[in-house]
């Protein structure tokens, strides 16, 4: 088969994942939404329960109905929803990742060379490390979250910035390449799964104060301490890939542009990034500023992950051109 | 990491405190336990990153000169004040430079204190075992046929194993150990810092020793590492004349291949290969290759190959057919096949000054806009097409001019668009009349020219130390667990009621599980049969599989 033959079927294999993705995005949405059926269910059952108390009592009064605490989930068995939306991320990440080695030999080198390979890749690093977690921690009620960013990116990356495959230029002829990006990636599939859990701990958080009161799933999950301290632990594994982009950046610059550091928008972005994720493991030991504001420094922090990815490769000038567009 | 509290230290709700009365000694340590405080840290830290978005906003002046150029022009009001407040220099302006400064201030006045904190606890024993240890985070309560001492025997080698620092306390009835593991995470995490600081200044002082020059060298040509040789120089602040190494070399062949997709007619590069013979003083000569990720090592320098292109050939004759200007000028590439637009000076020999500013097509294709290059690889086809401008190239006002650009504020267009005659399109041999009869030019052929950086950085050693034991130091410091545990034996009937608990000092995820697994581990050895099993997935009394225990 010639390359091209091969990158058309590694194409059909993210078409084809992307819509497994988008399946999983709607099965772990009817998940989310059954916890909330389960948490309002067990509710009604505990009003009715007083108010059956309070007739069964003078049968003066009104039947006080309070908000009774729903701390647990009135049943631990997983939803069919869930299994299903499980079982559907499985399928759609081995279908992503075939596609993505295919890339692989039709380009004959790494396929994170253009903004359509990074993309490609960054997802299904996000979705690897999102499956990986769960063999951890059981984090599925993030599927909603994972498979929606997953399936945007990489549907908006494939439309748009898709590329044929094209011999490697020489400024890309180096080790580096297949150690920095990777490592980049590797950093912003971490990121992604933090800020997911960083989003939720504070829906919590707002929610512990009286807030987001319909949405009643989140009774289902973990308490915002909880979250926090797993969002920690994903977010300076993320930070430590994150130090090895640089450096290993600044080795490749080095032999490629005769110095390790020279403030090339990509450059000054990377550490930004580094600066805030910095910034998240500092906060979470200072006073006033663990809990939710380390929270949003994580968001911040991938968010600044995504800009850099996207308006800084399209519209900054700088060295690092390799959008292939 | 600005922390100097221990990592154990509770935050409460502080009493609202009673200001004295400050001096100016008093009012100086205040405002130096302001800076030195984490929150300050961690402001400057963040103010940091934000600082560094504006020069990503505006052309910076060392990675993008040409962009700042652009700027003025396009934009000259919004340029001034711009410059004024440094954002063309925008990672050595004062106030960015401000933030940096302050923050590594802040951070030697917090690293001082911890390191002479971190050193006397090394030298220091775990404190005693507080009384009541059912309060600690992690706890649980054991029985063993053993007797106390037997039991605390058995803990203290158990607990020496795993790298534990343990003190005996007897207390009463109660004999007890207290353990701490874990040092290197505090020394880690002082390294880390500690080498960052050491980053700052071997870039503060070595960036003096640094320095850097541009050269473009044509095919076949020859070029001598001495400042005058150079198109353009930059020294560091220590630089001193007659430093550099007197090395030459000589540009033998430029190599490129490229290749075209064959569905959209697109030109990559696939290798540039530059060959050179070096001379080195006091050395034989000898060959060397420069590739774009592969500098060449000569003369305690880097030669880097950047960039690449064409240098066409052209003679200029007078009206009688003599020639009386021949030059190879350097024409830069507009995209990737190579079409290169350049100026060719003639300043002497005619009456009046001479310019001519056109295009090099390698592969021409005639298209709806116009002549394009399709190809990068000149051959027979290739074009040279030259607009002709006479008068003043306002060179003799001895300031420097830009070789590549043509000032045509004192010049009259004689051929080109919206010019009487059409511009002249040249190939290689051709030679055309120049409009009203000045002469005629000559399209002589074409070199390949290299663009290379040479580099002298002696800061490169201390920074590969130096981000080496940074990066140990966060490894470290990030994932060594600090913790101590406590065992407490009592007598109770003929054997002994046991007491095991462990506090984190940091994040510890696992703390429970490795208290779980130190108890089991203890009662094995006492020969008890404990009641649950210890693994990485099971449930050990602490955090199940996948589970959410509290943290």
């Amino acid at each position: 088969m010639t390359p091209n033959q091969l990158a058309d079927i590694s194409l059909i294999a993210v078409y084809s994942a992307i819509a497994v993705y988008v399946l999983a995005f709607v099965a772990f949405t009817l998940d989310l939404s059954a916890r909330s059926a389960r948490v309002i269910a067990a509710r009604d059952a505990a009003a009715s329960a007083v108010a059956v108390r309070a007739s069964g009592g003078s049968g003066v009064g009104t039947a006080v109905l309070e908000r009774p605490a729903v701390a647990a989930p009135p049943s631990r068995r997983d939803s069919r929803y869930q299994r299903i939306g499980t079982a559907l991320v499985i399928i759609a990440w081995l279908v992503h990742v075939t596609g993505a080695v295919i890339r692989g030999f039709a380009n004959g080198h790494v396929p994170w060379t253009n903004m359509f390979e990074f993309a490609m890749i960054g997802t299904a690093i996000m979705v690897g490390v999102f499956l990986v977690l769960n063999l951890w921690r059981d984090v599925r009620f993030l599927g909603t979250y994972i498979t929606g960013i997953v399936a945007i990116l990489l549907g908006v990356a494939t439309v748009n910035f898709y590329v044929q495959v094209t011999p490697l230029p020489p400024a890309l002829q180096s080790a580096w390449l297949v150690v920095h990006v990777f490592v980049a990636t590797l950093g912003t599939g971490f990121f992604a799964v933090g800020a997911g859990l960083s989003i939720l701990q504070l829906m919590q958080t707002r929610r512990d104060r009286g807030g987001l009161p319909r949405w009643n799933f989140l009774a289902t999950l973990p308490t915002a301490g909880q979250l926090e301290s797993v969002a920690y632990r994903v977010v300076v594994v993320g930070f430590v890939f994150w130090t090895f982009t640089l450096i290993a950046g600044a080795i490749w610059a080095e032999r490629a542009w005769g110095r390790y550091w020279g403030w090339d928008t990509k450059e000054v972005w990377t550490f930004i990034i580094w600066v805030l994720f910095a910034g998240y493991i500092h906060a979470r030991a200072t006073r006033g500023w663990r809990g939710s504001r380390a929270a949003y420094l994580a968001i911040i922090g991938f968010g600044a992950v995504l800009f850099n990815y996207s308006v800084v490769n399209l519209f900054f000038k700088g060295l690092h051109a390799y959008s292939g567009l | 990491m600005l922390d100097h509290r221990p990592d154990d230290y509770a935050d409460g709700v502080a009493a609202a405190p009673r200001n004295p009365r400050l001096g100016p000694v008093g009012w100086a340590r205040f405002a130096w336990r302001q800076l030195t405080s984490m929150r300050t840290a961690l402001a400057l830290l963040l103010l940091l990153g934000i600082a560094s978005v504006p020069g990503s906003l505006v052309p910076q002046r060392t990675s993008d000169p040409n962009g700042v150029v652009m700027y003025q022009q396009r934009n000259p009001e919004l340029f001034k004040t711009l410059d004024a407040l440094g954002a063309f220099n925008a990672y050595s302006s004062f106030w960015f430079s401000a933030i940096y400064l302050l923050l590594f201030i802040s951070l030697i006045g917090c690293i001082i204190p911890r390191t002479t904190h971190h050193l006397r606890s090394l030298r220091s024993a775990p404190p005693t075992t507080p009384a009541r240890l059912s309060r600690l985070p992690s706890h649980r309560v054991e029985h063993s046929a053993a007797g106390p001492e037997e039991a605390l025997t058995t803990a203290h080698t158990l607990l020496r194993r795993s790298g534990y620092r343990v003190v005996r306390y007897d207390q009463g009835d109660r004999i007890t150990l207290s353990a701490e593991r874990g040092y290197l995470r505090e020394t880690g995490n002082l390294v880390f810092h500690l080498a960052l600081i050491g980053i700052l200044v071997s870039i503060a002082i070595g960036s003096g020793f640094i320095y850097s020059g541009q050269k473009i060298v044509l095919q076949g040509s020859s070029f001598t590492n001495s400042t005058i040789n150079y198109d353009s120089f930059n020294p560091g602040r220590f630089y001193v004349d007659g430093q550099l190494d007197p090395y030459s070399f000589r540009l033998d062949s430029f190599e490129p291949r490229y290749s075209i997709e064959p569905r959209t007619g697109r030109v990559t590069p696939q290798e540039y290969t530059a060959r050179v013979t070096i001379r080195e003083q006091g050395a034989a000569a000898r060959k060397g290759i420069i590739k774009v990720n592969e500098p060449l090592d000569a003369g305690g320098t880097q030669i880097y190959l950047l960039g690449n292109g064409y240098a066409p050939s052209v003679s200029i004759l007078d009206p009688a057919g003599k020639v009386i200007d021949t030059s190879t000028t350097p024409f830069l590439a507009q995209d990737g096949a190579l079409t290169s637009l350049g100026v060719v000076k003639v300043p002497d020999g005619l009456s009046k000054q001479l310019g001519l500013r056109g295009f090099f097509y390698p592969q021409p294709v005639q298209t709806a806009q116009g002549i394009a290059s399709i190809y990068p690889d000149a051959g027979r086809n290739t074009l040279l097409s030259l607009e002709v401008w006479q008068g003043d190239l306002g060179l003799n006002k001895g300031v420097a001019v830009n070789a590549y650009s043509l000032d045509t504020t004192k010049m009259t267009k004689l051929a080109g668009r919206n010019a009487p005659v059409k511009a002249l399109q040249l190939t290689r041999g051709q030679t055309v009349k120049l409009p009203n009869g000045l002469g005629s030019v000559r399209f002589d052929g074409w070199k390949r020219f290299i663009g290379i950086e040479i580099r002298h950085d002696p800061t490169k050693v201390p920074m590969a130390v130096l981000v080496s034991l940074a990066v140990l130091g966060l490894l470290v410091s990030l994932f060594v667990p600090r913790r101590r545990v406590w065992v407490a034996a009592t007598k109770d009937g003929s054997g002994a009621r046991l007491e095991y608990a462990a506090l984190a000092r940091g994040d510890d995820p696992r703390l429970s599980d490795a208290l779980a697994s130190l108890a089991w581990q203890h009662l094995d050895r006492l020969g008890e049969r404990p009641s649950w099993t210890v693994g990485p997935d099971r449930d050990a009394g602490g955090s199940g599989a996948r589970g959410w225990s509290s943290s």
